[in-house]
């Protein structure tokens, strides 16, 4: 029998669901919709289920009982429901497709069984009723880009009518071969598309040659081992395979390009260091791990899911920080996450809906879908988001970025493992299910307005709880010694976690002993697939009883399916039978090198272009620009997306994400206290600037190291324990202009951590983030590349938590100070971006004076001389100035002839809103002014007026020039009002 | 007497455990992490405690309801011990999803006299959706109204940070809050912030309602009618410390956070 209980929310509530979908029907201009009612239902499947029972779950269970009421009915009856305000409206049911994770229901039905009931299965429903006037346009756009994506979910109009639910089938077994040693090159290329392999030409032919040497043909499990050990997302092959660079100083050649930039900085200044080195496993692990104290060494890591979010952006940032959490758990023998940080990329969210390219979510509505998912997932972890930042440009339309990133402690003795031949392969977790198929090569692929329907599968839901159910026992048994090695299962699924364990030794692997959602999927989907909640662990045959015993106490599933150890091969079977056998240096050492070419022509230095101001309307222009880079989307307040977030559970929260006396001023970076008996803390912040890279990749480098570093600092850390993380999120780098500028940024990547003394300890990169169409008019094919995105991400540290500041200024008389050197430097900057001016130089980093500003920074702020500090960006000092001073309640009166004098700048714009880096805006008490400038000797550090209680912001030039003069308080409305969504 | 048990309650989910049983340690409690299935395998295991605390979290992810399949087991396995723990002389705690836990459980409103229903259908009150749709974290500033509850002793005011979708407090009628005030339960109200020294109002109240989901007359906590079980929304364990709190670089806060007071004041009453 199969029921349905339908749930409204009762008479004296709000139909806030329904609401919700007015409110984006007139988003969407979908003028006929005024009114939508909506109720949640569950289907409940059991043979012996009847309406006393079905009441009975209701009441006990499904239905709350003072904001909500029910009705429940047969549902092969196929009655009609009509609500009871619109007397005949139009139906429609949204429910999951077969196969999507459905974590309320599955929670039903354990919930309904552990009460007794003897439900076979549970799915949900949101149902809508609209009215029956609704134009079918009107409704069909609603359907499409609001109630349902199609990725996941399915779409019933009317009344459900269906005899069971569920998502098994049959599975027959049958070995599939490929019978790869006749084809030809056109046959491989085919082959590697069409079987969604996303493999050179070049490595179909090695991946051919070796069958032939071994005189058979593949089974398609051992093909599909091969194309995800050596797809992109898993090998990085291009960043650490061979490049021939050239630019306008001539031509080199690395081996290996990753090593001989990023990771050669990091070995640089270890070398440097000697005995003070203080990391501990770089560039090795899941994770980067440095020293913290005597008890514990901090670990961070920064994933990308762009290829996903981009096609369900719910579930892809919703696994997408799932799987970020994972990497420090499977970091040495396990970290304990601390804290996540967030960075996206989006097209601005008022992009017309009318100038979307087919197969295009729409910006805003990505933008919601991600903000939901990692909310939702962070929050149910317990790992507080402290830290993000978001990034509109119109050339991420159509391939969002999407940066999860993690913190997390560990135990100094658990950062080594080794894998032991004969421990038993264990998968603890969530099932394996069809979800995720294709993963790890499909995000080495292009999108294309096609993707969702080829890749779907490759899109997931995760699945909060179960992880975190994981992460407790897996940090029992860690205690308890039960393991000798542990990673994620992420992109490539077992393929991937256990390929890469097994490398030294080899591995067997039964699959069918491998415990699966539903049944029907075959030995080639268990070993793919990218089912979410996994880890595998290497438990030794001994420690297995005790080991099994801590998962089941908790209620997590931990199953062995396989030994580790068979002579450096990789077998697997199913059922006794052998369904693939490969060498794992095959797998892990026969990609065949290429050399890559990569060019970079410098575009040249032009002069800022635009209109320039007369003297009468400077200061109108100047106002106006100042509110016009507050309310620009990157600069402005990001309070919506942060109140969604928990930034305070684990309890170590000491500078949050926002400050100040209304609790709403930008925070430079969050500070919190991983160990509640100890006043060290872990800093966390980044820096990105994807317009600098237009001009040139290598400045742009330097300027994200120098602002992740300079926003750890502002806060009090210390500069000498700052590690930082590269993330390459670029183009189609097959392209040699394209991999050319990525090569630009790496350098300068090296050239600045090693300036700085600034380790990289681990990385990532996402490369081919285009996306193309056919546009519907021309019929020609389009391509939008998005611009060059480095994300550095740093993890600092600070002795005292006690001794941080905040950037809200705290003191009517007290002294401002401007901390660095201030040049024309207006190329890319906000105040180009808003005036629409092209060229100008970028701002170049001073590797010398920088690392000597940071110190006197937190030499200044341990000393306790600083009542608040923050970094200049975006804006400059204008900006910085203004979000002190409406973050503080006050306002500034700003001097800049000494400025003016100080810099050589006569030009107002410059000394305003340039983007010169290391530029810090502090205030001092007067008392304190003569041992601040004590600390400064030597070094650019400019008085330039004082915190006052006016409530404005004004700057002045000699002669009592009038520069700027604001209310904070509009400052602040035009600062926090372009994304006050609700 | 020996320091005092406490029964720190987790679930699948459940994510706030640590902070809480260490509030409890540094007021000189002695804690244990209980994960629910030990409890239900041996439910005697409760008496050895004297108190019992369900901290925030998801438990089960939350995935009916907040707190709604957590309820469903304390009603379905725990029934008779938690009956003899109510009507014992000891305390029980429930924070943000303890709170609704301990509301769709029945232990709230009325304690001992509230508990026993097999299922929740003649409910008094629930836990729903804030009035804003979402998932809001903000602080928020609380006055401690007329009820005696135990771990409220001599404390009128505080702030301390709210993490939650639902957290409306919801009576079937009016009749209920009246009922609550006359049984001095309503413990805990959401209340404007103060005005600063020189007498200027708080920034915060000109752009934040007081009551941050829409609540029945702002109540953040109940408290049962013995004043030894309270159910509070927002998070005390998350104000232990001086440099927890929003302003604490602005007012020059140090030592330790007006949360603790809460924990201390459980701890004592077995002194």
């Amino acid at each position: 029998m199969l029921w349905e209980v339908e749930i409204r929310p009762s008479a004296h509530e709000i139909d806030r669901e329904g609401l919700r979908i007015v409110q984006e029907a007139h988003d969407l201009r979908a003028s006929t919709i005024s009114q939508v009612e909506s109720a949640r239902s569950f289907l409940l499947q059991g043979t012996s289920l009847n309406a006393a029972d079905i009441k009975r779950a209701a009441s006990m269970l499904l239905v709350d009982p003072v904001a909500e009421r029910f009705e429940i009915r047969e549902v092969s009856e196929g009655e009609v429901t009509v609500s009871n305000s619109m007397k005949s409206a139009t139906l429609l049911n949204v429910m999951y497709k077969p196969g999507v994770t459905d974590n309320v229901a599955t929670s039903t039905q354990k919930a309904l069984i552990d009460l007794g009931f003897t439900v076979d299965t549970v799915a949900t429903v949101r149902k809508y009723w609209f009215e029956a006037s609704v134009s079918t346009s009107d409704l069909d756009r609603v359907t499409k880009r609001v109630l349902a994506n199609d990725a996941v979910e399915r779409v019933i109009s009317g009344p459900i009518r269906m005899s069971k639910i569920g998502a098994g089938s049959d599975y027959q077994f049958q070995l599939r071969t490929v019978p790869i040693r006749t084809m030809d090159d056109h046959a491989l290329k085919d082959l590697s598309k069409y079987g969604q392999l996303y493999l050179s030409l070049t490595e179909m032919q090695t991946i051919k040659q070796h069958w032939v040497d071994q005189q058979r043909d593949p089974t398609d499990i051992e093909l599909e081992t091969v194309a995800q050990t050596w797809s992109e997302h898993c090998s990085h092959k291009t960043l650490k395979g061979r490049i021939r660079y050239r630019d306008e100083s001539g031509e080199h050649v690395f081996e290996n390009m990753l090593k001989e930039t990023i990771f050669g900085a990091t070995v640089e200044i270890r070398r440097r260091l000697g005995a003070d080195d203080w990391c501990v496993s770089v560039f090795k692990d899941n994770a980067g791990v440095v020293k913290f104290d005597d008890k514990q060494h901090v670990c961070f890591k920064v994933e990308t899911h762009n290829h996903p979010s981009a096609i369900e952006p719910y579930g892809g940032a919703n696994t997408g920080i799932g799987g970020v959490i994972r990497d420090p758990l499977g970091t040495g023998l396990g970290a304990k996450p601390i804290l996540n940080t967030d960075v996206f990329c989006f097209a601005p969210p008022d992009t017309p809906v009318a100038s979307l390219p087919p197969g295009v979510l729409h910006p805003k509505l990505v933008m919601k879908g991600v903000v939901s998912g990692v909310r939702d997932y962070g929050n149910r972890m317990g790992i507080p988001t402290v830290n993000g930042a978001v990034f509109f440009d119109e050339r991420y339309l159509g391939n969002p970025l999407v940066y999860c990133g993690t913190a997390a402690m560990i135990p100094v003795d658990r950062v080594e493992k080794t894998v032991h031949p004969g421990d038993l392969i264990v998968a603890v977790g969530g099932r394996t299910g069809r979800d995720g198929i294709h993963g790890a090569t499909f995000s080495s692929a292009e999108l294309t307005q096609e993707s969702e329907t080829i890749s779907g599968g490759a899109v997931q839901i995760g699945n909060a709880v179960v992880e975190k159910m994981v992460a407790d026992v897996v940090l029992q048994a860690r205690d308890l010694g039960l393991y000798h090695a542990i990673t994620d299962c992420g992109a490539g699924g077992f393929s991937s976690a256990v390929g890469e364990m097994g490398e030294e030794v080899g591995a067997v692997v039964w699959l069918d002993k491998c415990p699966l959602k539903y049944t029907g999927l075959s030995y080639t989907e268990i070993w793919i697939s990218e089912a979410q909640e996994r880890m595998v662990l290497a438990v030794p045959p001994d420690k297995w009883d005790e080991f099994h015993a801590i998962c089941e106490a908790e209620g997590v599933e931990a199953s062995a399916i396989g030994q580790f150890g068979n002579a450096g091969r990789l077998r697997l079977t199913y059922h006794g039978e052998t369904v693939g056998d490969v060498a794992m240096s095959f797998l892990h050492d026969g990609r065949p090198h290429v050399t890559r070419d990569a060019f970079y022509t410098p575009p040249g230095e032009t002069p800022l272009g635009g209109v320039a101001a007369t003297n009468r309307n400077l200061s109108d222009h100047l106002n106006t620009t100042l509110k016009k880079i507050l309310g620009s989307l990157n600069v402005c307040s990001k309070e919506w997306i942060i109140r969604q977030y928990d930034h305070e559970v684990q309890s170590g929260s000491v500078v949050k994400p926002l400050v100040g006396v209304a609790c709403d001023g930008p925070s430079d970076a969050s500070v919190v206290r991983p160990d509640l008996t100890s006043y060290r803390g872990v800093v966390v912040s980044n820096g990105m600037n994807p317009h600098y890279g237009d001009s040139d990749p290598y400045w742009m480098a330097a300027a994200a190291i120098d602002e992740a570093v300079r926003n750890c600092v502002a806060v009090g850390a210390d500069p000498a324990r700052i590690a930082i993380l590269d993330n390459f999120c670029w183009g189609n780098t097959e392209r040699a202009e394209t991999l050319g500028s990525l090569v630009r940024a790496a350098i300068g990547c090296k050239d600045t951590a090693i300036a700085f003394g600034t380790p990289f300890i681990s990385g990532k990169d996402s490369l081919n983030n285009e996306f193309s169409y056919v546009d519907a008019e021309t019929g020609e094919k389009r391509t939008v590349a998005i611009p060059s995105s480095l994300l550095i991400s740093a993890i600092g540290q600070v002795a005292d938590i006690r001794r941080c500041v905040t950037m809200d200024l705290k003191k009517s008389g007290n002294i401002l100070y401007l901390v660095g050197v201030t040049r024309a430097e207006l190329g890319g900057s906000h105040y180009a971006l808003v005036n629409q001016l092209k060229g100008g130089r970028i701002p170049h980093v001073d590797m010398s004076v920088a690392p000597r500003i940071f110190s006197a920074v937190h030499k200044s702020i341990e000393l306790g001389l600083i009542r608040s500090c923050h970094d200049l960006s975006e804006g400059g000092l204008a900006v910085a100035a203004s979000e002190m001073a409406f973050a503080g309640g006050f306002g500034v009166e700003l001097e800049l002839s000494q400025l003016a004098k100080a810099s050589g700048l006569s030009d107002p714009a410059s000394l305003l809103f340039s983007e010169s880096t290391t530029r810090f805006l502090i205030e001092v008490e007067p008392a304190q002014s003569s041992r601040i400038e004590k600390e400064f000797a030597g070094l650019p550090l400019t008085q330039i007026g004082q915190v006052v209680s006016s409530g404005r912001v004004r700057a002045t030039l000699e002669n009592g020039q009038l520069l700027l003069d604001q209310e904070c308080a509009e400052l602040k409305a035009a600062w926090q009002s372009p994304l006050a969504w609700d | 007497m020996a320091s005092p048990r406490v029964c720190v309650l987790r679930a699948p989910g459940t994510n706030c455990d640590v902070e809480t049983a260490y509030a409890f340690d540094s007021c000189g409690g002695r804690s244990d992490r209980v994960h629910l299935f030990r409890l239900i395998e041996r439910p005697t295991l409760l008496d050895d405690y004297q108190i019992l605390c369900i901290p925030g979290g998801f438990s089960y992810g939350d995935d009916i309801g907040a707190g709604v399949v957590f309820s469903s087991q304390l009603r379905g396995h725990l029934g008779d011990v938690v009956h003899q723990f109510l009507t014992a002389d000891k305390l029980v705690l429930g924070i943000c999803n303890g709170f609704q836990t301990l509301l769709k459980a029945g232990v709230l409103p009325y304690g001992a006299a509230g508990w026993g229903k097999s299922d929740r259908s003649e409910a008094d009150a629930t836990l729903t959706w804030n009035h804003n749709g979402k998932y809001t974290a903000r602080w928020v500033h609380l006055t401690v109204g007329g009820s005696k509850n135990v771990f409220l002793r001599d404390i009128s005011e505080l702030d301390l940070p709210i993490a939650h979708a639902e957290g409306r407090l919801v009576p079937r009628s009016a009749d209920v809050v009246e009922t609550w005030r006359n049984q001095h339960q309503i413990a805990i109200q959401y209340a404007p912030w103060a005005a600063g020294s020189d007498g200027a109002s708080n920034p915060i109240n000109d752009r934040w309602e007081a009551n941050p989901n829409g609540a029945v007359a702002e109540i953040a906590g109940l408290s049962d009618p013995s004043g030894r079980v309270l159910g509070l929304m927002p998070h005390p364990e998350r104000f232990l410390f001086a440099t927890q709190h929003p302003q604490w670089t602005r007012l020059n806060l140090e030592g330790s956070g007006a949360g603790l007071k809460l924990f201390q004041n459980g701890i004592d009453y077995f002194a």
